[in-house]
């Protein structure tokens, strides 16, 4: 069956998609939180202040949660999603955990006001899973989530122009052009 | 300096020559300049195939301590009862296989019956409803089903080019059984003059696909002296992992 074509989420999901402490897979508090941040930029290096991100990734055991408890989070259980708004100056911050070293990447969708469709890729913990070995150095480069001092992740994102990130596309997603 | 903002039979031209060039598209174009917002916000390098891995093979769970019943009812929410045409929006959420999203999380926001959101950043002069917030989820059914109650939303104004107005429409988002099922997108209503005017929805080239997003009247659906029914069933793409289905 065909898929139905996705639309953008335009300029007013702001008061219906973002929850409390969405952003939040881990609790501030937790013992290994990080957070992985970022910045999403258009292709004229302008932030992008309604962009909407989601996160889907494996815990500390390298399994991915099949947990409910996303949206009412009670602080103890680990759901392996979240979601983020950007705010005026086009910045995300996610609390979490680093997934761990059998699940080398978070996988992150983007969607944003003047994006037609969704946008899928992927943050690095290191450069060297075999899937980035081949892309280029540019391209790759582009999908680590650089550490920081203290151990927060950064990564931003690039929608268009010679820094754009390397956006996925998977089989069976059909095409956009 | 303001700029010059584009008339509609302008911006109506060059949806018809992007239309006319080249194949048809079924999922929107992602540079689609009659949508200027995209100009800026399209990626202009190619994406990257590459095979599902990990946590995209795993959708997010939803479950009741998510997502409370009373929140498909988007004329509840207040002390009484909101303006407008009240209507139910019923449908299912299938993969691109056929099979049912079950148990899965929908999230719905529109404009009031005057076409106004709840946003702050929404500066159409068009009443307030203190009756309406306009944004509700459910889960999913076992056959995939889901129904919101709320009043019909009516179109608005915006400042893509001069006397811009979106079609009538609910935003929806939807999960499959794995990340890379991830779907934002617009259900539109029947017989909407504006629909061929728009931007949005016309980025979708393929006029069957873009019938897609279209629900459709179901008298079956109405309740006498008291809501008009409208059917729309979205199809996820297809997943990548051999489901495991529960005994
Ligand atoms: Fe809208």
């Amino acid at each position: 069956m065909n898929p139905t074509p996705g639309q953008t989420i335009g300029p007013f999901y702001g008061y219906a998609l973002p929850y409390a402490r969405g952003h939040e897979l881990v609790p501030p508090g937790h013992p290994a939180a990080i957070r992985l941040h970022g910045t999403v930029f258009d292709g004229d290096g302008a932030p992008v202040p309604d962009a909407l991100l989601e996160i889907r990734q494996a815990g500390p055991d390298g399994t991915v949660p099949t947990v409910d408890g996303s949206i009412r989070r009670d602080g103890t259980r680990f759901t392996g999603w979240g979601r983020c708004g950007t705010d005026a100056g086009g910045h995300y911050a996610f609390t979490t955990v680093e997934p761990g070293p059998a699940a080398p990447f978070f996988a992150v969708v983007i969607f944003a006001r003047g994006l037609l469709d969704r946008l899928f890729t992927r943050a690095y913990l290191a450069a060297d899973a075999p899937f980035l070995a081949t892309l280029d150095a540019r391209e790759r480069a582009t999908l680590v989530a650089v550490r920081e001092p203290g151990g927060d992740r950064r990564f931003d994102i690039h929608l268009q122009g010679e820094r754009q990130t390397t956006f996925l596309t998977f089989p069976r997603h059909g095409t956009h052009r | 300096m303001t700029p010059t903002l584009e008339s509609q039979r302008q911006i109506s031209a060059e949806i018809a020559a992007l239309h006319a060039a080249d194949r048809p598209a079924r999922q929107p174009r992602l540079a689609f300049p009659p949508y200027r917002s995209s100009i800026l916000r399209h990626p202009t390098k190619d994406l990257r195939p590459a095979d599902p891995e990990g946590a995209e093979l795993v959708a997010p769970v939803f479950g009741h301590c998510d997502v409370d019943p009373l929140e498909a009812d988007l004329t509840v929410q207040h002390g009484g009862e909101p303006i407008g045409e009240r209507i139910v929006v019923q449908g299912r959420v299938l993969d691109g296989d056929g099979r049912p999203v079950r148990r899965q999380l929908v999230e719905v926001w529109q404009a009031n019956a005057a076409g106004r959101y709840l946003h702050r950043r929404d500066r159409h002069p068009a009443p307030m409803d203190p009756n309406f917030t306009g944004a509700g989820r459910c889960l999913t059914d076992d056959e995939g089903g889901y129904r919101f109650v709320t009043i019909k939303p009516g179109p608005y104004p915006w400042r893509n080019h001069h006397n811009a107005w979106r079609p009538a429409h609910i935003h929806f988002s939807l999960f499959g059984s794995e990340f890379t099922q991830r779907l934002v997108t617009q259900m539109y209503f029947p017989a909407d003059p504006l629909f061929a005017l728009d931007p949005i929805a016309q980025s979708i080239t393929d006029p069957q696909a873009r019938q897609r997003l279209v629900a459709a009247y179901d008298h079956d659906l109405s309740e006498p002296e008291w809501l008009l029914g409208y059917r729309w069933d979205v199809v996820l793409t297809g997943a990548h992992r051999t489901p495991v289905e529960a005994a």
